[in-house]
C-alpha cells in the first residue's frame, strides 16, 4: 500500500483513480489514525464511521464501473461541530445540544456530500464558537499537535488540529472574528475565510449573523480553493448569500502588477518572509506601512466585542429547552424552566457573552453601545476601503504570538486581545487567508501570514497564497510532526 | 468606568433568561465591568453623522417568488428533536 500520510486532495485523488487504494481503505486508514492518535490530541467529538464507510463504498462502486470521479470524491474530511449533519450528533461543543441529532444537514455539508467527500468526524471547538483556544468546549480541551501543552487556537481548534495531525485531508470551519485563521496559524496549516455571504450559512449553528463565515482548513491554498469552490455560491435557503466573483490575478492594475502593503510587529518577520517568497513580477510591494496606522485595530476590536455579543444574545435565545436541546428538570413554571435550562447547560463564556450582549441591546444603552459600535464598523470599513483603493492586498501576521499554553489566559479580556489582527476582516466582510510561514525562532512553533483582499477578491487572495506556497515549503512542515 | 452593580447584573441576567448564583453574580460583576471598560474606547470616537453598518455586502431586501415550497423535512422528524412531546405536540409548562 502506498504511504497515505498527509496526502493532499490531488494526491489522494490520483491514488483513487489509479486504483492503488480504494475509497474504503482510505477512509479506514483515517479512522484508524483517529483511533490511535486522538487520545493524545483530543480533536474529535464524534466519529461517523458507518456513514463514512457507506459514502466511501458508493465512490468505490463508481470507480469499479469505470465512471470518472470528481476531485473530492472519496476524500475523507472532518467538520467543526457547528455544522448540522443529518442523523449525526451535532453539539456546537455545548451541553445544551449534547444529544442533538439534526433532522437536516447544512447546505455546505450537502454540497460536499454531493461532491462525494467523506465526512469521517465532527471536531471540537469553543462552545458555540465563543473563544480563541477551544478551551471553552464543554467536553474537553484539544491539544496542539506541535506541543501538547499548548492550545490549538480557536474557535475552530478541532479543525486545525485535525488537519495538522492528519485526521482528515481537510476540515470545515467557521470564522466570526478569526476562528479559522488563528487556529490554522497556531497549528501550521492553511485556513481561508471567504468574503461574507459567498458560502451559505444554512444549517450552520449561528453565532453572530452579520459576521459568520464558513471556510476550509487545509494543507495548502490549492486544497483550500478546491473545497471553497465546491461550497461557494448562492443558496435560496440563506438570503445573505451572494455569487462568487471570478476576479483573479488576471484582473490586474494598469501597470500589470498587484500592489500590497505589509506590516510586521517589531519582534516579527512574518510578513517580510511572505514578501520575500513572492515573485516580484507578481506583487509590487511598495509600502511597508503600519497596519495600525491604516486601520484602527484596537477600536475595531472594541466594536467587535460589542456587536458580536449583541448578535450572540439574540441568536442564542433559541436555546430554551422547548423545541430541541437539553431541558432542566424540576422547574416550577415556564420562565423558571428557561432560566434553569440555560444556566445548567450553557458554559461560562457563553453566559458572559449573552449578558454583555443583552446589556448592550437593552433600553438606555442601545445608542451608547450597539448603535455606536455599528457606526465604528462603518469607520473601519472606510479605512479599509482607502487601503484597497491603492492596494490589492494586505500582508500581516495572523497573530502576534504563536500558540499559548493551555490555561494561561484565564482573563476573558486577555483572550479577546489575541484577536487583534483578525477581527477587522470580519467587520468589513473581506476575504482573508492564513498560511504557514515558518517557525517562531524562540519557541519553534508555527506562525501564520495573513493575506487580506477586498470583498469579492477571494480568488485573488488564494492566488497570492498559492504563489507563495509554490516557491516555499512551510505549508508542508506539519508532515514532519512525530505524533 | 462602567461598573455594573450586582442588581444591574441580576436584571440583565433575568432579561437573558439566565439564573446566576450569588457567587456567579459577583464574578460576573467584575468580569462584565472589565469587558465594558475594554470596549469603552468606542465612546471616545467621534461618529457624528456616520451611518451605522449592519450588513456588509450591500444587500437590502431579498425577494423570491411567492410560491409554496414543500418543506423537505417531515414535521414528525422536526418534532422528534423536542425534549418533551405529548400526542404529537411539544409539551411546555402551563402559561395561563
Amino acid at each position: 500500500m502506498p504511504d497515505l500520510n498527509y496526502l493532499s486532495i490531488t494526491e489522494a485523488h490520483e491514488l483513487l483513480v489509479a486504483k492503488k487504494i480504494s475509497a474504503q481503505e482510505l477512509t479506514e486508514f483515517y479512522i484508524g489514525k483517529i483511533r490511535n492518535l486522538n487520545p493524545k490530541i483530543r480533536a474529535v467529538l464524534t466519529v461517523c464511521e458507518s456513514q463514512a464507510l457507506k459514502q466511501a463504498k458508493k465512490v468505490d462502486t463508481k470507480i469499479a464501473s469505470g465512471e470518472e470521479i470528481g476531485l473530492l470524491e472519496g476524500i475523507p474530511y472532518t467538520a467543526k461541530d457547528m455544522f448540522m449533519t443529518k442523523g449525526i450528533r451535532t453539539t456546537a461543543a455545548s451541553k445544551i445540544l449534547e444529544d442533538y441529532s439534526p433532522p437536516y444537514s447544512a447546505t455546505v455539508i450537502e454540497k460536499l456530500d454531493h461532491a462525494g467527500a467523506v465526512l469521517i468526524a465532527k471536531v471540537n471547538q469553543d462552545e458555540f464558537a465563543h473563544g480563541g483556544s477551544t478551551e471553552n468546549s464543554s467536553y474537553h480541551v484539544t491539544h496542539n499537535p506541535w506541543d501538547l501543552d499548548r492550545v490549538p487556537g480557536g474557535s475552530s481548534g478541532g479543525s486545525a488540529a485535525s488537519v495538522a495531525a492528519d485526521f482528515g485531508i481537510f476540515s470545515l470551519g467557521t470564522d466570526t472574528g478569526g476562528s479559522i485563521r488563528q487556529p490554522a496559524s497556531y497549528c501550521g496549516v492553511t485556513g481561508f475565510k471567504p468574503t461574507y455571504g459567498v458560502v451559505s450559512r444554512y444549517g450552520v449553528i449561528a453565532m453572530a449573523s452579520s459576521f459568520d463565515c464558513v471556510g476550509p482548513v487545509a494543507r495548502s491554498a490549492e486544497d483550500a480553493q478546491i473545497v471553497f469552490e465546491v461550497i461557494a455560491g448562492k443558496d435560496s435557503k440563506d438570503s445573505t448569500t451572494i455569487a462568487l466573483s471570478d476576479k483573479t490575478l488576471s484582473d490586474k492594475n494598469p501597470d500589470g502588477k498587484l500592489k500590497a502593503v505589509f506590516y510586521d510587529d517589531e519582534d516579527s518577520d512574518v510578513a517580510s518572509r511572505g514578501v520575500a517568497a513572492i515573485d516580484s513580477s507578481l506583487l509590487d510591494i511598495r509600502t511597508e506601512a503600519s497596519i495600525a496606522e491604516l486601520v484602527p485595530l484596537e477600536l475595531a476590536l472594541a466594536a467587535y466585542y460589542v456587536l458580536v455579543p449583541s448578535e450572540i444574545s439574540s441568536n442564542l435565545e433559541r436555546y430554551d429547552g422547548v423545541r430541541y436541546g437539553s431541558k432542566a428538570k424540576d422547574s416550577k413554571d415556564l420562565l423558571d424552566s428557561y432560566m434553569k435550562t440555560r444556566s445548567q447547560f450553557l458554559g461560562p463564556e457563553v453566559v458572559r457573552r449573552n449578558i454583555i450582549g443583552t446589556y448592550a441591546l437593552s433600553a438606555g444603552y442601545y445608542d451608547a453601545y450597539y448603535k455606536k459600535a455599528m457606526q465604528v464598523r462603518t469607520l473601519i470599513i472606510e479605512a479599509l476601503n482607502k487601503v484597497f483603493e491603492a492596494n490589492d492586498a494586505i500582508l500581516i501576521p495572523t497573530t502576534l504570538q504563536p500558540a499559548f499554553k493551555l490555561g494561561s489566559k484565564s482573563d476573558p479580556v486577555e483572550m479577546y486581545k489575541t484577536d487583534l489582527l483578525t477581527v477587522f476582516a470580519n467587520l468589513a466582510g473581506v476575504p482573508a487567508i492564513s498560511i504557514p510561514i515558518g517557525l517562531d525562532s524562540a519557541t519553534g512553533l508555527p506562525m501564520g501570514l495573513q493575506i487580506i483582499g477586498k470583498q469579492g477578491d477571494d480568488k485573488k487572495v488564494l492566488a497570492i497564497a498559492k504563489r507563495i506556497q509554490s516557491g516555499s515549503d512551510w505549508h508542508n512542515s506539519a508532515k514532519e510532526l512525530k505524533l | 468606568m462602567a461598573k455594573l452593580s450586582l442588581d444591574e447584573i441580576q436584571k440583565v441576567a433575568l432579561l437573558a433568561r439566565i439564573e446566576l448564583t450569588d457567587a456567579e453574580l459577583a464574578v460576573a460583576s467584575t468580569e462584565i465591568s472589565s469587558i465594558l471598560d475594554f470596549v469603552d474606547t468606542i465612546q471616545n470616537t467621534d461618529t457624528t453623522g456616520v451611518e451605522p453598518t449592519s450588513q456588509v455586502t450591500g444587500l437590502t431586501d431579498v425577494w423570491r417568488e411567492d410560491l409554496v415550497e414543500k418543506c423537505a423535512i417531515a414535521p414528525k422528524l422536526l418534532l422528534a428533536s423536542a425534549p418533551e412531546l405529548q400526542d404529537g405536540y411539544i409539551k411546555v409548562k402551563k402559561v395561563l
